[in-house]
């Protein structure tokens, strides 16, 4: 049991990742990966929500009518993400602002959905509970491999500090404005999912 | 013979035995440059065009060399005008010549350091596509655009727009538009304005250190002034500020006599890229917004900016351009008609025609298939009566 336990942690994290593999949630990794702060913020609210609303949608799997069974997870989720929305906006109010409508779409997000409707709806609470920290995590990291790209040529910086030292600047290196641009977001994750193939030769479409 | 003589002596080395076989795709590419390769077709009969790629990009080349050693020139004209030093013809050009060929050296060594690699590493031969685009890259962006920055844009635009779908003959946009794309969108200072057309140091001793100079082009002063510059004859022959190869009209005109008399491109693309152009131009005359650019006479559109260079040289590219003879027309007119409207609706990027043909590369498959549709159904129609 321990192994399968394992197994459902860690396989969302490369070898079935929810961004690169299944190619869900991609509309927030585009939207908040300009810089590394709200990615990560980004990333653990997905995890926590995905994780939460595993849990509850599995202890009441068996009582759900089959036929709400959408509108039932939809409210789960909804009311996790306002939770987290008004945590956000209490604690960290410029991150949210940030963020602006992308945490209140996480309700749209598949990611969500697709773990309710796949895993949640016939495992049990821990199972599903791991299941949603493992989705969530995989999300988390390739949002924090994009935004590091994009922050660090984009501004020279990673969380807000200067990472590229102002010599470089003042012998005539310049901030790459693409990368702060929404396209090159899609390149990299492009690229991301071009390495994790080329690791993963199953997975190469023939 | 002896380079003949060398090259076979050396040849067992490459094999893929011997001790540099790693370079086995940079000899075959050397060889092949050098020599005509005498490899036949194994089986069945063939019957090959003796004009095969190879000499194809090498005509093009040839084309492109009017506009490279005018353009030479009017780097250096520019800087000694603006220098306010004596224009005579052999320091002016030598001048132009030194602040070039930095960039030709980058653009080749980088884009066919990753051609080779790559054919090396897919064990495949060294195509020539890249013999092209190299030479037009460095004529398409300012003299002054910095050689990190160029490099950078070169590698990332080879590979992402040429090697991920398979090298040469596979890419749908054009890899020196992408090329100049990455240079403009990541760092839009380095490569366009006011203080990026004229050199402003001295080169080896040639010219003179001129600080801060500012000198807009003819589209630069166009989207911001109130009246655009009066037609000049000077746009024609091309002693006016802007990219290296774009400015001189007589020269690209000779490329374009030659790639016409060859063959190589069609005059279908080119005569409708300016065809659109004018049209939709005239339209801005008559009937257009109230600013400098849609008031600029149809035929100074023609002559300002890189129109006729991308009409010439980058539109007629027959790997990404539309294939069908109608779809060739549809493809120019939408192109000229394009790059018109970016200029004059867009005050924030007077050229429009690398966005134009950027454009219409990604539509190029669908005309060609309208195109194809269109014919099978008037056959089909004709079948059935």
């Amino acid at each position: 049991m321990a192994n399968k336990n394992n197994e459902v942690l860690k396989q969302p994290l490369w070898i079935n990742n929810p961004v690169v593999v299944q190619i869900l949630g991609i509309c927030s990794a585009l939207a908040v990966t300009a810089k590394l702060e709200p990615a990560i913020v980004m990333g653990l609210s997905v995890t926590i929500i995905v994780a939460l609303s595993n849990v509850i949608i599995s202890l009441l799997r068996n009582t759900i009518p089959n036929r709400i069974r959408i509108i039932v997870q939809l409210v789960v989720v909804a009311a996790l993400v306002t939770i987290v929305s008004e945590i956000l906006k209490a604690f960290a109010y410029d991150v949210s602002v940030q963020l602006s409508v992308y945490i209140g779409l996480i309700i749209t997000n598949c990611i969500l959905m697709g773990r309710l409707e796949a895993f949640a709806m016939q495992n049990k609470p821990w199972d599903s509970f791991l299941d949603g920290i493992g989705n969530g995590l995989g999300y988390a990291a390739i949002l924090v491999i994009v935004a590091i790209v994009r922050e660090l040529l984009g501004n020279g910086t990673l969380l807000g500090f200067k990472i590229i030292p102002q010599w470089c600047y003042e012998h005539g290196y310049m901030n790459n404005g693409l990368m702060l641009m929404p396209p090159m977001a899609l390149i990299l994750v492009g690229c991301v999912i071009w390495v994790h193939r080329s690791k993963n030769k199953d997975l190469q479409e023939k | 013979m002896s380079l003949r003589n060398y090259l076979d002596k050396i040849r067992p080395d490459f094999e893929p035995e011997g001790k540099l076989h790693a370079f086995r795709s940079l000899y075959e590419g050397f060889e092949s440059f050098l020599y005509v390769p005498n490899a036949t077709t194994k089986c069945g009969t063939n019957i090959r065009d003796a004009f095969d790629s190879k000499r194809m990009m090498i005509m093009v080349v040839i084309a492109l060399c009017p506009a490279l050693l005018f353009g030479m020139y009017n780097v250096g004209y520019q800087h000694f005008i603006a220098a306010g030093l004596a224009t005579d013809f052999w320091p002016v050009f030598g001048f132009g010549f030194l602040a070039v060929l930095p960039r030709l050296i980058v653009s080749y060594v980088v884009g066919l350091a990753i051609e080779f690699t790559v054919a090396q590493w897919k064990h495949e031969e060294i195509q020539e596509g890249y013999l092209v685009s190299g030479f037009i890259i460095p004529l398409i962006v300012p003299a002054t655009c910095p050689l990190w920055i160029l490099a950078i844009a070169v590698a990332s635009s080879v590979i992402f727009a040429k090697e991920i779908f398979g090298g040469t003959g596979m890419n749908f946009p054009n890899v020196a538009l992408i090329t100049r794309a990455l240079t403009f969108f990541p760092n839009p200072s380095a490569i366009s304005g006011d203080g990026v057309w004229v050199v402003d140091h001295a080169i080896c001793g040639l010219g003179a250190s001129i600080d801060g100079y500012t000198q807009a082009t003819t589209l630069g002063t166009a989207s911001t002034a109130i009246a655009a510059p009066a037609f000049d004859w000077n746009m024609v022959w091309g002693l006016v500020p802007g990219s290296v190869g774009e400015t001189s009209v007589i020269a690209i005109a000779l490329g374009a006599l030659l790639l016409l008399y060859t063959g190589i491109a069609s005059w279908k693309t080119m005569l409708s890229v300016f065809v659109g152009g004018g049209l939709v131009a005239y339209l801005f005359n008559v009937a257009g917004p109230d600013n400098a650019m849609a008031a600029m006479p149809w035929y100074e559109h023609f002559v300002v900016g890189g129109f006729c260079f991308g009409a010439v040289f980058m539109a007629t590219d027959p790997v990404t351009s539309a294939r069908t003879e109608t779809g060739k027309f549809i493809y120019g007119l939408l192109i000229g008609a394009m790059a018109i409207t970016i200029r004059v609706m867009n005050p924030g990027y007077p050229e429009g025609m690398m966005l134009a043909i950027l454009l219409m590369n990604c539509f190029a498959p669908l005309i060609d298939y309208c195109v194809v549709q269109a014919n099978v159904n008037k056959r089909a129609k004709r079948v059935n009566k």
